[in-house]
């Protein structure tokens, strides 16, 4: 299986001979990716292939049997989660993980606290460097809710938004912590066609204002074939393509994949899309 | 030591260990079903022990009247805790339920010492239970007590074995610990089954209780409070949930206590120490205990 | 006048009020009402440092009658002179070193507090791994292990005698001054990112560290302070009661901090202060119930007893009916009676 991707920019991520076993089960086999610096790239596959398994892995939630995971030329392998943060990439989660009594501010502040410079004991005796940082910590967390369309509900406890707010306020509280990186688990879950066609625009914009590489997990085949540059499809934990999004509409293994099982809004799609290519 | 202390303390760490062993099976069993720490499930066993003394040796009715009294007071009790402190909390956050069971345990024990006083009263041991045979030459006493204690706990052990692996509301009990709402779905009645988990586990706590009182002839209104902690530690050794396994931890804690307190005497004021010791080494090494099956929180 | 400036002349005055009663109450309060007003205070101090582990930061911790039981011994060790010493210690004769060895009040304050950090730090590291009620347990055991220290390590402790003449140090202006003190830290701690991230960690564990939180270093880190909280408290404790054995921190001890938290509202600072206030008069009060009673020629003798029978099934009550407390997670603000201005989040918890 080829390694190369696509678009042939310098690599950012590189993910070597990654396999991850739970007992008996292979939930990723032998998996080597490479995702290029700036890119909106795509991690699809069907249900158990093992996407959101190679997420927590490279964000450090497991710790792959075999194999290592590079960011900007340094390991990842081994870092707890907080430290793959602080390395630069932030996530999202396919059941949006909200600190849910607090409100829509308070999330956003506790993301920027991983690069927060003051120690908890300075605020307490009002050091006017920790004062000043703190001040500064809400007025960019504001600023970013704004960019986001969330500052009117600076206050609102998060878990009173809707929906779709709170996949928003996700992002922002995932951007709040400074990344390069962001890994995206299905964001057009639960959304309306029009929502999700937004949501391409929004996703093309993340990139370009904050400077971004987005690796994203998604179901919904008009989202990733809409706004990713590089696709890369997973089956029962082994990769069976990548290519542009023409090359895997076009590919008859990843057809076969889909077409394997039943979820039928991504058979629906796909097929379409393939008879459309 | 000489070998007929080294046995004579071996059978008291037998009877010991299974006594302990009989209060954890009531911790695992809920514990599995309910993820709840059932602090006044001690003080069950303190019930146990008050009901049969008050039936034997105040009213002087028969020993088997008397623990068959025992045994049926408890098991009300323990339902009746279920019913008022734990059930209203089902879906409310685990800590709550076990803030309400400490709350409870807190209760039994007050409740113990209006009723009974806070002081500890003698408990005539029955003749035949401690006519001594002399086994060695005299070297090893051995009470039918100390001999039925093991052998009473090993019986029931075996008799709650057969009916949460044969019977069917032993299948719904595994049932539940695995998956509470699904169980329900399949058209289980949940609350029936955790009273039936409460009921035996507080009978096998009151009869934990009696013997417990024979052995060291009092009781007092505390005196669930250690014997608990102790037991529910056993059963976090065994591995949570696993009847076998709260049977071994309740052994090993037995033989612990007992065993380093003959090779080290100068350590008998830790005893109680030892326990928690254990306690938190297990959770060190091995979360799960020795029969424990791992559960992750999926991401 | 902005709300900022409001806020700082209305908790300056509730502070001048505090002043003005402790000032007055000396004169006009018998032994026993001071007594309890004092304790109203050192309950506030060890339910808000409990609460500080507990409710804001998510931890189930029942050890901290073993931290006040810490805190009561350094003190006390620190101001007890070497005549009290050497005439209290019966069994066992005293350590050589510990026998000349004295400080002020207040540095025995401190010691106290750190020596409680201090083991707190010590039993973080392994049982802090632990979530919910198994770190409950541990912690139980752990104060257990420290109560038993103290009976079997005569030479040090004195066992199970305890340690009686230890010099009423505790007035209202030491009790009252030290919770001033605790509430500024709380109210400051919780309203700064990282009062956010400690409820970020009590939250939801696996988005804290996602988003970047060393979540095991913030539960020590917290799990330390609020032991330093215990410890003082259980030294300011012993100077007021003047006698410590090791039967004065069991079990049924933290039970009392835990209701206090519990009442009072999870995470609350304001709901702490409400919680030791009713905690503390409600358990005095209840003393009635166990003390015979006279009423003309009609004999009621007490129940001894009753008072934690009341008192747990309280405890039960409350977890099952108003789960959340009387304050819920809220606090305390000022703004409660200026209802016409905009509303303004805000974090500040009053002083009395």
């Amino acid at each position: 299986m080829t390694t190369q991707n696509s678009s042939g920019a310098a690599p950012v991520l590189r993910i070597r001979e990654m396999t991850l076993r739970f007992g008996g089960l292979v939930a990723v086999n032998d998996l080597s990716m490479d995702i290029a610096g700036g890119s909106i790239t795509g991690l699809i596959g069907p249900n158990g292939a093992g996407k959101t398994t190679v997420f927590n892995v490279v964000t450090g939630f497991y710790k792959p049997t075999k194999g290592v995971v590079e960011f900007m030329g340094q390991p990842l392998t081994g870092l707890p989660p907080h430290r793959v943060c602080a390395a630069g990439l932030s996530r999202t989660f396919q059941n949006i993980r909200l600190f849910q009594n607090e409100t829509v501010l308070q999330n956003v502040m506790i993301g920027s606290y991983v690069r927060q410079k003051g120690a908890w004991w300075q605020t307490l005796f009002a050091f006017p460097a920790a004062v000043r940082e703190e001040r500064e910590i809400r007025e960019r967390s504001l600023e970013l809710l704004g960019h986001l369309g969330l500052a009117g509900q600076a206050d609102a406890v998060s878990s009173s938004l809707p929906y779709g707010a709170q996949r928003r306020l996700e992002i922002a509280r995932a951007l709040a912590t400074q990344p390069k990186f962001l890994l995206l688990d299905e964001p057009a879950a639960g959304m309306n066609p029009q929502e999700s066609e937004e949501l391409l625009n929004f996703i093309r914009r993340l990139r370009d204002e904050f400077d971004l590489t987005i690796l994203l997990i998604e179901h919904d085949m008009k989202v990733v074939m809409g706004v990713c540059e590089d696709i890369w499809v997973l089956d029962r934990g082994l990769l069976i393509a990548n290519g542009t999004p023409s090359e895997i509409r076009a590919n008859p293994q990843v057809i076969e994949a889909y077409l394997g099982q039943t979820a039928p809004r991504s058979e629906v799609s796909l097929k379409k899309e393939a008879a459309h290519a | 030591m000489s070998l007929n202390m080294f046995i004579q303390n071996f059978i008291n760490a037998l009877g010991l260990g299974s006594l302990y062993g009989l209060i954890a099976i009531g911790y695992t069993m809920v514990y599995g079903i309910l993820r709840l720490i059932n602090f006044a499930h001690g003080d069950i066993f303190m019930l146990g022990a008050y009901f049969m003394f008050f039936a034997t040796i105040r009213y002087k009715l028969p020993w088997a009247v008397g623990v068959l009294l025992a045994i049926a007071g408890s098991t009300i009790c323990g339902l009746l805790v279920d019913r008022i402190a734990y059930r209203p909390l089902r879906s409310a956050p685990r800590i709550s339920a076990l803030i309400s069971a400490i709350g409870v345990s807190f209760f039994l024990e007050s409740l113990a010492t209006v009723l009974f006083t806070g002081m500890p009263r003698a408990v005539l041991q029955p003749e035949w239970l401690m006519q001594p045979m002399l086994i060695r030459d005299g070297g090893i006493r051995l009470m039918p007590l100390g001999i039925m204690v093991p052998v009473i706990s090993f019986i029931l052990v075996g008799a709650l074995l057969w009916v949460v692996h044969k019977t069917k509301p032993g299948l719904a009990m595994r049932s539940i610990s695995f998956d509470i709402e699904t169980t329900r779905l399949m058209g289980v009645s949940v609350d029936k089954i955790i009273a039936l988990t409460f009921a035996l586990g507080s009978a096998l706590a009151a009869l934990a209780g009696i013997m417990w009182a024979l052995r060291y002839p009092r009781v007092e209104p505390f005196m669930g409070m250690f014997p608990g902690f102790k037991a529910f530690i056993a059963a976090v050794f065994g591995g949570i949930g696993s009847i076998p396994g709260a049977m071994i931890g309740g052994l090993t804690l037995g033989f612990v206590e007992i065993m380093s307190i003959a090779f080290f005497p100068t350590l008998s004021g830790y005893r109680d120490a030892f326990a928690f010791v254990l306690l938190i080494v297990i959770l060190l090494v091995k979360p799960t205990g020795l029969m424990g099956e791992k559960l992750e929180e999926k991401i | 006048m902005n709300t900022k400036t409001r806020n700082l002349i209305l908790n300056g005055l509730a502070l001048a009020a505090l002043v003005v009663f402790l000032y007055q109450a000396p004169g006009n309060l018998d032994r026993y009402k001071l007594r309890i007003i004092n304790l109203i205070a050192i309950n506030a101090i060890l339910g808000l440092s409990l609460n500080l582990i507990y409710g804001m930061t998510g931890m189930f911790s029942l050890g901290h009658a073993g931290f006040m039981a810490i805190g009561a011994y350094v003190s006390a060790l620190l101001i007890l002179t070497a005549e009290q010493k050497t005439s209290m210690w019966i069994l066992q004769p005293i350590l050589p070193w510990l026998l000349n060895l004295h400080a002020p009040f207040v540095v025995s304050l401190i010691a106290a507090g750190l020596a409680a950090a201090f083991f707190g730090w010590l039993i973080a590291l392994p049982v802090l791994r632990l979530g919910g009620d198994y770190l409950g347990i541990a912690t139980l055991g752990f104060a257990e292990i420290i109560r038993i220290l103290i009976v079997n390590l005569t030479p040090l402790t004195n066992g199970s005698l305890g340690l009686k003449g230890i010099p009423a140090h505790t007035d209202l202006w030491m009790s009252y001054g030290c919770l001033v003190a605790m509430l500024i830290f709380m109210t400051r701690l919780m309203s700064g990112n990282f009062g956010n991230v400690l409820r970020a960690v009590r939250d939801d564990e696996i988005a804290a560290r996602t988003m970047g939180i060393d979540t095991f270093r913030t539960r020590v880190l917290a799990f330390t302070i609020g032991c330093f909280g215990g410890g003082v408290g259980g030294a300011l404790m012993g100077n007021l009661i003047t006698a410590i054995d090791p039967k004065m921190f069991m079990i049924t001890q933290t039970y009392s901090l835990l209701m206090i938290v519990v009442v009072g509202g999870l995470g609350s600072i304001t709901g702490s202060v409400i919680g030791a206030i009713l905690v503390t008069t409600m358990l005095e009060w209840l003393r009635f119930v166990e003390e015979p009673i006279t009423i003309g020629s009609l004999h009621i003798s007490g129940i001894p007893g009753m008072r934690m029978v009341v008192f747990s099934m309280l405890l039960i009550a409350v977890i099952i009916f108003r789960r959340e407390g009387i304050m819920g997670p809220r606090e305390f603000s000022w703004s409660w009676f200026f209802p016409a201005r905009k509303a303004e989040p805000e974090m500040k918890g009053g002083n009395d």
